[in-house]
């Protein structure tokens, strides 16, 4: 099996569909910018499969560090390009109708194969690299081009090519008739008309040349006069084709493999490129199966953000921990305050994390998940009160019979279909059954009281600007959810707090 | 091949950028006048002496160089007109033989580029002709040089080898193509070689058709035919045909060009002394004097001239007018008061286009010349117009100072003409004194009129030695002269006068106290 820098034991299945979360958690946004442009890499299925192991994920940020350094990103950028300029010529090769003109295609393809592999071999000799995969591989590389194989193909890459390039031939044109011979260096009349003219030259004049569309084919006439000129050089055109027959299987599979999966990690590293030109951090995440004490430093919505910069607007950034036997955040406070994104947030640091991706954010301790739950609104039904209702608690109902003890829970605005009293009713009760479990949750509701029912529940609330209520910060913070915050503003605001109050009233 | 006629190691720039008061300059010396004289219609010679004049030439060298290829011009007239007509019929031939854009192709390049080439070819050999006729009836350095430049480039053997060129290309019959093999082993990097048909003898052709016997295998092999049938094949064998044609139609083309070019800059040469032939047969004609200047350097502060006129009124007035005599040395400020419409800012027209003129290599309007060469010529005149929004005004005089500020350079002159007068006396004086005395300190070369008593007085108690007064002279029955003299300032002008001059009709019916007005303040 070929070496993978992805799964260090094998290939694992692969998911081709990406995961239900995806849309709420914007995860399919993310995964649409990193892949964008790599469509030919077919890349989405890495991003839609998580991985089950500590290990396999330390796996990848070993690899993600090594390939993070400057030099070596754009090496292994140079190599793609150059591989896929070899697709490129063997596709033309493919198309082309006449064999003297596919031969030379295929030889054009071969030989920046094997540039492409050697420069690939040295570059990675000569980089500092640290990490398991990437290590297996050079000296997989290593090997390889030292092999005979490859040298003897090379060398003899090398030297067609030479030789069809000093290739040069007379064409004498009269009526309809073209006569070819070698080349007996004939002088340039162009250049002797010139010359002549030379004493004449007042400064730069322009160019009369007429351009001639470049086509790939060759006409039936063009062909004609290559079999000549194969003629006349018939040693190098014998060996060119004797060369390409016995051209076989010569990309080998673990380099294709490589070049390959090696988009995955130029591909995080471009988007993440993005993030830190503005200035906003991403980090390798400390990730954890067994550990539920999570943290974030400076966490943010990536596709949020993407949206932002490109609009040049700022990006609010919230951090966040659970500590000991916390599981729950409940987020409440005004509406457009930034709940939802809080609650992406953590469902994306916590996805990304699970494939192995660095994650938004400055410092992270994540959990490793065995699946990731959402619980988002769907679109609306306004006639169908009841029904919706009713959804709700089949999808809820769903995702609790599904939860292990492992599992992660994101709910956005439960039961926003009901009564108030129906709805505390039946969040209690749910967050009774996700508080049994044990479960890690984020849960943004309208309903303060969820955020006091046990030991494990954490209250977060959006903020507003003091001076303001109006203008929304956009961020979260720990704070019990009494509103206090924005009263306190406003009493800021009209001098009545303790302090104004104090000095306001007279003895 | 180069013409320089008006440098002698460069072409003349006509791309050049002009000084950025070209425009205020133009308007205030009455620029207009000249060029059109010196044009005499022709947009060419309009267009080069306007921007030789105001470009000047860039060292008392060329300057010489110059005034001695226009003495040449003035004893050869008809000869230079000749040279500079050959010049102009290449712009006719080219607009005939015009490649358009639409016949872009290799064959009707090469056509048009062989017929424009055979017109440029016959005005090269008229051009030497001249050359050959006249070269012992001119003495100038710069015309020596061209001629003998023309008489070497175009030998008769060199003439033959540009027909011999021609002659092949336009009766080719084969086309001899290089090629190499590029991307896909198609044929690149074409390459045109002369190909010389064997003539047929009629043993060799004997030969041949023996050989074709014997040998047909190797025959055939080596060609490719194209059948009658095969249009598309025709059509390659066309398209290979111009890819090699593709760069002599080219090399061809732009030789054409740099031969047009050559014959561009002689005709934008010739078209400045075309144009100082044209202004003195006019001035000769009104019987005004001309002389050639004797420049000095920058450094240098002479203004010595006899009958000092400006040209261009004397073109408008289509006669003689009153000229200046002046003998000063050694003055880097020099104010001029007196009376109104005595002369004064036709003085100081003068003063701007003699300096123009002879810095660029012209005669100038004066039986004798001498003066120190300047750095720039710049202009500070009273506009006047918006005259009811003194203050606007003044902020746009100062605001054109400020302009000034950013462009002039020791050496270069400034001529004001009532400059800061929109505000009260003291106030413009002061003004005008700060201004100017940074500008003597940063050696710039000051002509001021002014009406302003104040800012004369102060300079003139001054008592400075590198400051002179002239003053627009007035005859004792107190009619004008035109002449300026140096005479200190005068606390009035001379408006009465006018007022009456204009209200009267004459001078006659003055009141005899008025003319003893100027005495006051001796």
């Amino acid at each position: 099996m070929a070496l993978s820098i992805l799964f260090e034991n094998g290939c694992q299945h692969l998911a081709t569909e990406p995961p239900v979360f995806f849309t709420d958690l914007n995860l399919d946004q993310v995964v649409d910018a990193i892949t964008a442009q790599r469509e030919e890499y077919d890349l989405k299925p890495y991003f839609y499969t998580a991985l089950n192991t500590v290990d396999s994920i330390q796996y990848r940020h070993e690899i993600m560090q090594d390939i993070e350094k400057q030099d070596v990103l754009d090496r292994l950028k140079a190599f793609s390009k150059d591989m896929s300029s070899v697709r490129a010529h063997l596709a033309q090769a493919d198309k082309l109708y006449y064999s003297r003109q596919k031969e030379r295609w295929m030889l054009d393809a071969v030989s920046i194969y094997f540039n492409a592999v050697q420069k690939l071999s040295e570059d990675l000799l000569a980089a500092d690299l640290k990490s398991r995969g990437l290590l297996a591989f050079r000296n997989f590389l290593k090997e390889h081009i030292e092999s005979d194989q490859f040298t003897s193909f090379q060398s003899e890459a090398r030297r067609l090519t030479d030789a069809l390039n000093t290739i040069r031939y007379c064409m004498l044109i009269n009526g309809s008739s073209i006569r070819i011979s070698r080349y007996e260096n004939e002088a340039d009349y162009a250049a002797e008309v010139e010359t002549t003219f030379e004493r004449f030259k007042q400064g730069t004049v322009k160019n009369y040349m007429t351009s001639f569309p470049d086509y790939v084919d060759m006409n039936h006439v063009e062909a004609g006069i290559l079999n000549v000129v194969a003629r006349l050089y018939s040693d190098t055109f014998s060996d060119l084709s004797t060369y390409c027959s016995n051209l076989s299987r010569y990309i080998v599979e673990t380099v294709s493999v490589f070049e390959h999966e090696v988009q995955f990690y130029i591909a995080c590293l471009d988007y993440i490129a993005k993030f830190r030109q503005a200035e906003l951090p991403f980090c390798y995440p400390q990730v954890s199966s067994d550990c539920k004490e999570i943290l974030c430093n400076d966490g943010f919505d990536a596709a949020l953000a993407l949206k932002l910069i490109e609009k040049k607007l700022p990006v609010v950034c919230n951090s966040f921990y659970l500590k000991g036997r916390e599981r729950i955040f409940v987020v409440t406070g005004p509406n457009q305050g930034g709940k939802t994104t809080f609650a992406r947030t953590f469902g994306q640091l916590h996805y990304l994390a699970s494939i192995g991706c660095p994650v938004p954010g400055r410092k992270a301790h994540l959990f490793l998940p065995d699946k990731i739950f959402t619980h988002f609104e769907k679109k609306e039904t306004i006639h169908n009160l009841r029904g919706k209702l009713q959804d709700d608690l089949i999808r809820i109902h769903d995702i609790l019979q599904q939860a292990t003890l492992d599992s992660i829970v994101v709910m956005n605005e439960i039961f926003t279909s009901t009564t108030l009293k129906d709805a505390l009713f039946l969040s209690k009760k749910i967050m009774e059954r996700i508080i049994s479990l044990d479960l890690l949750c984020i849960c943004v509701t309208f309903m303060g009281e969820l955020s006091s029912l046990s030991e494990t529940t954490v209250s977060m609330t959006s903020m507003v600007v003091p001076e303001s209520p109006s203008l929304r910060t956009f961020k979260v913070e720990r704070m019990p959810a009494n509103g206090l915050a924005y009263a306190l503003s406003i009493a800021e605001r009209y001098q009545v707090t303790y302090d104004h109050l104090m000095e306001r009233i007279a003895p | 091949m180069k013409v320089f006629l008006m440098y002698r190691d460069r072409d003349f720039d006509t791309q050049a950028v002009m000084p950025s008061n070209e425009l205020l300059l133009t308007q205030d010396l009455e620029l207009k006048t000249l060029f059109n004289a010196m044009s005499g219609g022709d947009s060419t010679i309009s267009e080069v002496v306007r921007k030789a004049l105001l470009m000047g030439a860039d060292s008392l060298n060329t300057i010489q160089y110059r005034q001695n290829i226009l003495k040449d011009c003035l004893k050869n007239a008809s000869v230079v007109h000749s040279i500079y007509d050959i010049a102009v019929a290449s712009i006719t031939a080219r607009k005939k033989h015009y490649y358009g854009i639409f016949t872009r192709y290799p064959d009707s390049v090469l056509r048009n580029a062989l017929e424009l080439m055979q017109v440029l070819v016959s005005l090269l050999i008229e051009l030497k002709t001249i050359a050959e006729t006249h070269i012992g009836a001119f003495d100038s350095e710069g015309f020596q040089a061209f001629f003998t430049m023309l008489m070497d480039n175009l030998s008769d053997e060199y003439l033959l080898g540009i027909r011999n060129h021609m002659e092949y290309l336009r009766s080719r019959k084969g086309v001899l193509i290089s090629a190499g093999l590029g991307t896909g082993n198609k044929g690149v990097r074409y390459m045109l070689h002369r190909f010389q048909e064997e003539k047929r003898i009629w043993w060799k052709q004997l030969w041949q058709a023996i050989g074709k016997c014997f040998f047909i295998r190797k025959q055939i092999e080596n060609i490719v035919r194209i059948s009658e049938r095969d249009e598309s094949g025709a059509r390659v064998l066309t398209e290979l045909r111009n890819k090699g044609m593709n760069l002599v139609a080219d090399a061809l083309a732009r030789s054409a060009d740099h031969i047009l070019g050559f014959l561009d800059t002689l005709r934008m040469e010739t078209a400045f002394y075309v144009g100082c032939l044209n202004l003195h047969d006019l001035l000769v004609e009104i019987e005004e004097p001309v002389c050639f200047p004797l420049p000095l350097s920058a450094e240098r502060r002479k203004l010595q001239c006899i009958e000092l006129y400006d040209v261009c009124l004397s073109l408008i007035m289509r006669r003689k007018v009153v000229g200046n005599d002046l003998n000063l040395e050694g003055k880097d400020l020099v104010i001029i008061t007196g009376a109104n419409q005595g002369g004064k800012s036709t003085f100081l027209r003068s003063i701007g286009l003699s300096r123009l003129m002879m810095q660029c290599g012209m005669f100038v309007g004066a039986r004798y010349f001498c003066s120190d060469v300047c750095a720039g010529v710049f202009t500070h005149y009273k506009r006047e117009e918006d005259t009811a929004m003194n203050s606007g005004k003044l902020d746009e005089e100062i605001s054109r100072m400020s302009d000034i500020a950013d462009d002039i350079r020791p050496n270069s002159v400034l001529l004001f003409n009532e400059s800061f007068a929109a505000t009260n006396e003291r106030e413009g004086s002061e003004i005008a004194r700060q201004i100017t005395c940074a500008l003597m300190e940063k050696r710039v070369k000051v002509f001021f009129v002014t009406h302003q008593y104040e800012f004369a007085r102060i300079f003139h108690e001054k008592k400075m030695d590198n400051v002179v007064f002239l003053r627009a002279d007035r005859r004792q029955d107190g009619s004008r002269s035109f002449r300026l003299m140096e005479n200190p300032p005068l606390e009035t002008s001379f408006g009465e006068d006018l007022y009456h001059s204009v209200f009267t009709g004459s001078l006659s019916g003055k009141k005899a106290g008025n003319t003893t007005y100027g005495s006051l303040h001796p």
